[in-house]
């Protein structure tokens, strides 16, 4: 358990309260949102708390305008008493919006700074940590091929949402995105062309199932399981932003101690080490592009 | 003795470059308050407006980075194809869908500067050409903020700010050149008790 349940988070939290939350509503949304959590913890599993609240308040405003709810509070009755509240809860509450190749300039930076490093290995092992419903994986799987090194590469890909996951192993992507994907392919160093990899039918990009021929996409929770071992490569992209600072350190310290020697990790565009106990640990391959590689 | 107010949140479309460069000029190097700002800015769009808004004013702007610490003095600008929003501390960054076609979106930016700040919070709605903003503002009135919204007459663009003071009752509309020092007066105040 982390994070939102630690003494100085709480001391921090209710010092500011004090002066920033006069108003009684404000204080009854903020109960609200944390007996809705702890029913979703005790009752379901899932461990929200130590996510970071203003955004995860977000979207669950969001998710009570979707299903017409007044109040958290009756979200809460739901998600107690209705067994199919949770899923449909978990939907709006993880972030699934991807690409493919988001930020070319990261994946024009990997062909540059990692690839050269991966040749030197006999078999590589990669986690993408958070793979939603896996365009970035194949993308991954992409550059992997063109650079001639998908065959020795085993793929973690991991989310805490399974029917992502199904979504992300039938690798079906909207048709309508693949202009836009194939602009980042090309900036990211693509050398062929993306229509290559897929067959268009109907409103679907079919994408070749050989690009996840040597992916595992399984379950994983970073707020609640364990690391594993032993990674060169670690890509967890836009996911450390939607949790607190506690948890973020949490993460890092499953991706430090899952990583091998002089192992890589790959951050989001506007997340980086600065800030947290991990900065000492790593050296940046590329500061711009938020790739960092394990000191030892 | 501490200050009434611990953050400022900014939201700007359509001839916001012009609007920013100037208000922020008015304000001094030492000004208390961190100032966050939302410019609908494109997807692919480069560190130029960062770079633009330094050289016009006293204030260190940078272009915020995800849990990085919301300090005063300091101008935090949302980065592209990302939302930005406060935490209790910090500056939180999401890829949530665009709303209303804006990523970042000034609700966004306005509603969670509510929900972490409270009344402690001061919302500023400047030129544009969309209806982003109004929503926010009014989540910060509910809250005990406070709110300004530039003048219509005086905004390159008047659709954003006349559709705010259509839809709410800020507690000052004002010229641009009369915001700045609005905000240094509102900055000075202090908290009963």
């Amino acid at each position: 358990m982390v994070g939102a349940n630690q003494p100085a988070d709480v001391d921090l939290a209710s010092a500011l309260a004090a002066q920033r939350f006069t108003t009684g509503t404000t204080e009854l949304e903020r109960l609200e949102m944390e007996l809705l959590l702890l029913a979703i913890y005790r009752h379901h599993g899932f461990d929200f708390r130590s996510y970071a609240p203003a955004s995860l308040h977000r979207r669950i405003r969001r998710h009570l305008e979707n299903a017409h709810l007044p109040t958290i509070s009756r979200l809460t009755e739901l998600i107690l008493h209705d067994p199919t509240a949770l899923q449909r809860l978990l939907h709006d509450l993880t972030v699934n919006v991807t690409a493919m190749f988001r930020d070319p300039t990261f994946f024009a930076e990997f062909r540059r700074s990692v690839v050269p490093l991966l040749r030197t290995y006999p078999t590589v092992r990669i986690w993408h940590a958070g793979c939603s419903t896996g365009e970035e994986v194949y993308a991954m799987s992409i550059l992997l091929e063109e650079e001639g090194l998908y065959e020795r590469c085993r793929i973690y890909a991991t989310d805490m949402d399974s029917t992502v996951l199904d979504h992300a192993r039938q690798g079906i992507f909207p048709l309508s995105r693949m202009k836009e994907y194939t602009a980042n392919y090309f900036l990211g160093g693509g050398k062929r062309s993306l229509s290559d990899y897929f067959t268009a039918k109907y409103d679907g990009a079919l994408f070749a199932p050989r690009l996840a021929k040597n992916v595992l996409f399984t379950q994983h929770n970073l707020a609640m399981d364990r690391g594993f071992s032993e990674f060169n490569v670690i890509v967890c992209r836009n996911v450390l932003i939607y949790f607190d600072r506690s948890l973020k350190d949490h993460s890092l310290g499953l991706f430090s101690e899952s990583l091998a020697t002089l192992g890589v990790l790959c951050l989001g565009r506007k997340e980086s080490l600065r800030f947290t106990a991990f900065e000492q640990e790593f050296s940046a391959l590329s500061a711009r592009e938020r790739i960092y590689r394990r000191n030892k | 003795m501490s200050l009434r107010y611990e953050l400022v949140v900014m939201g700007t479309s359509t001839g916001g470059l012009h609007a920013l460069t100037h208000l922020l000029a008015g304000l001094p190097a030492s000004y208390p308050l961190p100032i966050a700002i939302v410019q609908h800015r494109s997807r692919d769009s480069d560190e130029r407006l960062v770079t633009l808004l330094n050289g016009a004013c006293p204030l260190a702007v940078c272009e915020a980075e995800d849990k990085q610490p919301l300090r005063g003095p300091g101008v935090y600008l949302g980065p592209p194809d990302y939302h930005l929003l406060v935490e209790l501390d910090s500056v939180a960054l999401s890829t949530e869908e665009p709303v209303a076609y804006s990523r970042p979106s000034i609700d966004v930016l306005f509603e969670s500067a509510a929900y972490s700040f409270g009344r402690a919070v001061i919302g500023v709605l400047l030129t544009g050409a969309n209806q982003d903003g109004t929503r926010g503002l009014k989540r910060i009135k509910e809250r005990g903020g406070y709110v300004i919204v530039q003048n219509p007459d005086s905004a390159e663009s008047a659709f954003m700010p006349k559709h705010a003071v259509k839809h709410l009752l800020p507690d000052r509309v004002l010229n641009l050149e009369q915001i700045a020092a609005e905000l240094i007066t509102r900055a000075a105040e202090t908290r009963a008790g």
